[in-house]
């Protein structure tokens, strides 16, 4: 590793975690301010609410843990955007694949039931990364032959997904009870949970994969080939990389990704199959990797935020009477914030 | 070297003086207190190999850049130049390298935007009578309704002269204008410029050639290194004197041995009977047949844009063919992949080493590893070992004799040592074939002599080189063999002690001269 680190003459490694850290604690502070303009517009008191917002959330062990929680789905699908993104593909589809990532992991769990947790999870793990991985094949496939733009593929087969997990519900799983969700899982098809709290192993399994994420593209092969066709396709297909390939392949391990964010969901927070269980979990990962820049630590970071934000803003709603559409404004400005990019910030950062 | 600028030519008022300009870039200063005086009625040569900072220097005179001190004066008032538009004001026009043209629109429309009395509702009548008139004046012949994307490079070139023209620019200033030019093309521009001249206009030609400022100008300033290294009359000039200025030393030539034994039968590559679709606006080959034998240099000789680009991407793999085989060492590669066209030592210097040979926001080192990433991969692709691509890229660096830092960001490299770079990849690893498309581009005349130089090592190595190149110096100098391209085909054939430039030029333009085959 030491080797590999000769390509990248980083002159000073903390100083540019500091850096980084700053910049974004800077960008998010300004997003806050803008914010407290409208909270003051609708007769409320920010400070409170910001209080409120912040004890709700990283005052006690629970509200902590209900952050952590939030986050899981935000970094792995915020993972399936970053992935693609280097190598040039814009993966809107993490709803999709979401979706039918949970459908494959739902059938796993339905079918196998009698099957012991560690064989059952891993499987699960496995079809719903394969049920993602399929429904990007399409975009990623279309995308290499040169007939569809994958932007707008992932974004359409968006709308597809839900319905086709609806028709599964409707036509074969759902339980006698109830007709919009399947039969509870079995315990053995849940992932275990840590420290009595509703935090599952989808976190361990989201770090794990934002550390393999930035290993694999800073010091592997397919990583340096990956970045040079991120880089300069034309140049990277000249160079003699197979660049049909790589596009196919990152944007099926893009949806695995996603896939596994719904494994995630259904069998860490659900325990079962919904109609609709996923509201914009997809989009808001495409929102936290742009966010990001695409950066491991960014993703990290930005989750984390926007993860308090959206608990926070749930506690608002009961205690300071805002309506939840006013959370959706926070987010807008911290979008808006972090896309503008202060040009103080770049002074700062040569 | 002393400033010998010429004082008692003529008693005039020079049109335009600029003095003292300094102009630095972060770590370079590019313009060091230049100055330089433009007269009525002379064609003023900017001589300087690249990076010397003549366009530097046109570029604060036309108002893209501010210079950092110095003043500019015309007709002995000062002014300030702020933009193109305060410059063209003051009735400074330039034509830049890369012609601005709009290729959706006719000529008139691209001249009438430019024209500085525009009206609100044009009248297209008015305005083709005023192309007609001035084109007429100066033998600058087109056609005003016919569309931009349908006209040679040379014909694009008239039009951005009649739209300086037309805009009355009193002062124009031409950046390398004869790079894209074939010679009778060459020729001709310089009969225009010559007409100009009797009218009195001003001209300031960006030039790295010497024989064409030796053949047109009035008056030479020679830049080195930001500053003027010498400012000559043309009588007082010669082709070792300026040498002398642009260089400071004496240039080692080009080393080229005489081939030794007979061709050997089994050739490098074969083409045959090669044939491919048009992409986009490109053009289609059509029965290309072609060999190239290990130690020859087979030269390719058009004007760009008639099947260059196609051809070589062909060889490369990056084109299939719809017709034909290509044969590598007696193995069909027809439609193979790049890679595996790499993998059997095809390398590829391509014609712009920015767009289609580096990724921009990797260092050096990085660039250097794409081209064989599988060499260098190590535990089955879980790491990289660049201190073998460190190792291989200097020995390559050593033989050249370039330098090159390996850890500086591509993207900030400056044209020149980007195609330095390029070639240094490409010559690593003992290559079987080169293909080398516009070689010697933006290279300064060290660079260039070092790159042919690295052509020849590698032919003597049993190589095959297929070099193209607008150059026809170049080619002839190089090459064992010419071929001439025009509209995806071969037109000739060559040996190069057989022909000369004007029989090549007018194949390469398609013009009169019937095609001819000497074997």
């Amino acid at each position: 590793m030491s080797q590999s680190a000769e390509a990248y003459p980083r002159s000073n490694f903390s100083s540019w975690i500091t850096n980084i850290l700053a910049r974004y604690t800077f960008m998010i502070v300004l997003a806050f301010l803008l914010f407290a303009f409208i909270l003051l517009l609708s007769g409320k008191d920010p400070i409170q609410s910001y209080k409120d917002m912040f004890t709700s959330t990283l005052g006690s062990v629970y509200g902590f843990s209900e952050v952590l929680l939030a986050m899981i789905p935000m970094l792995i699908t915020a993972l399936a955007v970053a992935l693609p993104s280097r190598v040039g593909l814009i993966n809107v589809g993490g709803e999709g694949q979401l979706y039918i990532g949970a459908a494959f992991a739902t059938w796993g769990a339905l079918t196998f039931q009698d099957l012991p947790a560690w064989v059952l999870l891993p499987l699960m793990m496995l079809l719903g990364m394969l049920g993602g991985a399929l429904w990007a094949f399409i975009p990623g496939y279309l995308k290499a032959i040169g007939l569809v733009n994958e932007t707008i593929t992932t974004l359409l087969l968006n709308s597809v997904a839900p319905k086709i997990v609806g028709f599964l519900i409707f036509g074969y799983w759902h339980s006698a009870m109830d007709t919009v969700k399947t039969a509870n899982f079995v315990p053995a098809a849940r992932l275990p949970t840590f420290f009595g709290t509703r935090v599952h192993l989808g976190l361990i399994l989201a770090l794990v994969l934002l550390a393999l994420f930035w290993f694999f593209m800073t010091y592997t092969r397919w990583g340096l080939e990956m970045r040079a066709i991120g880089g300069n396709p034309q140049a990277a297909r000249r160079n003699g990389i197979p660049l049909k390939k790589y596009l196919i392949t990152v944007m099926c391990i893009g949806g695995a990704i996603a896939g596994l964010a719904g494994m995630s969901q259904v069998s860490g927070f659900y325990g079962v199959l919904l109609l609709n269980f996923s509201i914009g979990l997809g989009f808001m990962g495409f929102l936290i990797c742009w966010l990001a820049g695409g950066e491991p630590i960014g993703i990290l970071l930005m989750s984390f935020v926007v993860a308090i934000i959206t608990t926070g803003g749930n506690m608002l709603q009961l205690t300071r009477d805002l309506p939840y559409a006013t959370i959706n404004i926070l987010l807008a400005f911290t979008l808006f914030v972090v896309l503008a990019r202060p040009t103080f910030f770049e002074g700062k950062k040569a | 070297m002393t400033n010998n600028t010429p004082q008692a030519t003529t008693a005039k008022e020079p049109l335009l003086t600029m003095r003292g300009i300094t102009k630095s870039f972060p770590g370079v200063l590019a313009n060091d207190h230049i100055d330089l005086d433009i007269f009525n009625a002379e064609i003023h040569a900017l001589l300087g190999e690249n990076g010397a900072g003549k366009s530097t220097l046109m570029k604060i005179l036309f108002g893209f850049y501010r210079a950092d001190a110095g003043e500019i004066q015309l007709n002995g008032k000062l002014i300030i130049i702020r933009s193109p538009r305060d410059a063209r004001a003051v009735r400074i026009g330039m034509v830049f390298q890369d012609l601005n043209l709009i290729p959706a629109f006719t000529v008139a429309e691209n001249i009438a935007l430019f024209l500085p009395d525009l009206k609100a509702v044009l009248n297209p009548q008015e305005i083709d009578q005023r192309i007609n008139e001035v084109s007429k004046r100066y033998n600058l012949q087109v056609k005003p309704q016919a569309m931009v994307s349908q006209l040679s490079i040379g014909e694009q070139q008239k039009i951005e002269i009649l739209k300086l023209l037309l805009s009355e620019a009193r002062l124009l200033i031409l950046d390398e204008p004869t790079r894209v030019l074939a010679p009778h093309e060459i020729k001709a521009l310089f009969g225009i410029l010559d007409n100009l001249r009797k009218d009195g206009y001003a001209i300031i030609l960006i030039t790295h050639k010497m024989k064409e400022v030796l053949e047109c100008a009035d008056r030479i300033t020679v830049l080195r290194g930001g500053r003027v290294a010498g400012s000559l009359l043309r009588a007082e000039a010669s082709e070792d004197k300026l040498v002398r200025l642009m260089f400071e030393k004496e240039l080692s030539g080009l080393k080229i041995n005489p081939k030794s034994g007979p061709e050997s039968p089994a050739p490098v590559l074969e083409l045959r009977d090669v044939a491919t679709n048009a992409e986009g606006a490109g053009v289609s080959l059509h029965g290309i047949d072609l060999r190239i034998h290990p130690g020859e240099i087979v030269g390719v000789a058009g004007v760009s844009g008639n099947g260059q680009r196609e051809l070589c991407d062909v060889v490369l793999g990056m084109e299939n063919c719809i017709k034909g085989r290509k044969f590598l060492y007696g193995k069909d590669l027809t439609n193979q992949p790049v890679q595996t066209m790499r993998e059997n030592g095809v390398s590829f210097i391509p014609e712009n080493p920015l767009t289609m040979a580096s990724v921009p926001f990797m260092t050096v080192l990085e660039n250097m590893a794409l081209t064989q990433t599988w060499r260098y991969a190590r535990r089955g692709g879980f790491s990289m070992d660049w201190q073998a691509v460190k190792a291989d890229v200097d020995e390559t660096v050593n033989k050249l004799g370039f330098t090159i830092n390996l850890y500086t960001i591509a993207k900030s490299l400056s044209g020149g040592n980007l195609q330095r770079m390029v070639i240094v990849r490409e010559m690593t690893h003992e290559p079987r074939l080169i293909i080398a498309s516009y070689l010697t581009r933006g290279l300064d005349v060290q660079s260039t002599i070092a790159a042919r130089q690295a052509l020849i090592q590698a032919r003597e190595n049993d190589a095959g080189v297929l070099l193209i190149s607008e150059d026809l110096e170049e080619l002839f100098t190089l090459s064992d063999r010419l071929l001439v391209i025009y509209g995806g085909k071969i037109v000739g054939e060559f040996k190069p002690s057989e022909t000369d430039i004007y029989e090549v030029g007018h194949l390469m333009t398609g013009s009169e001269v019937k095609h001819v085959t000497k074997r």
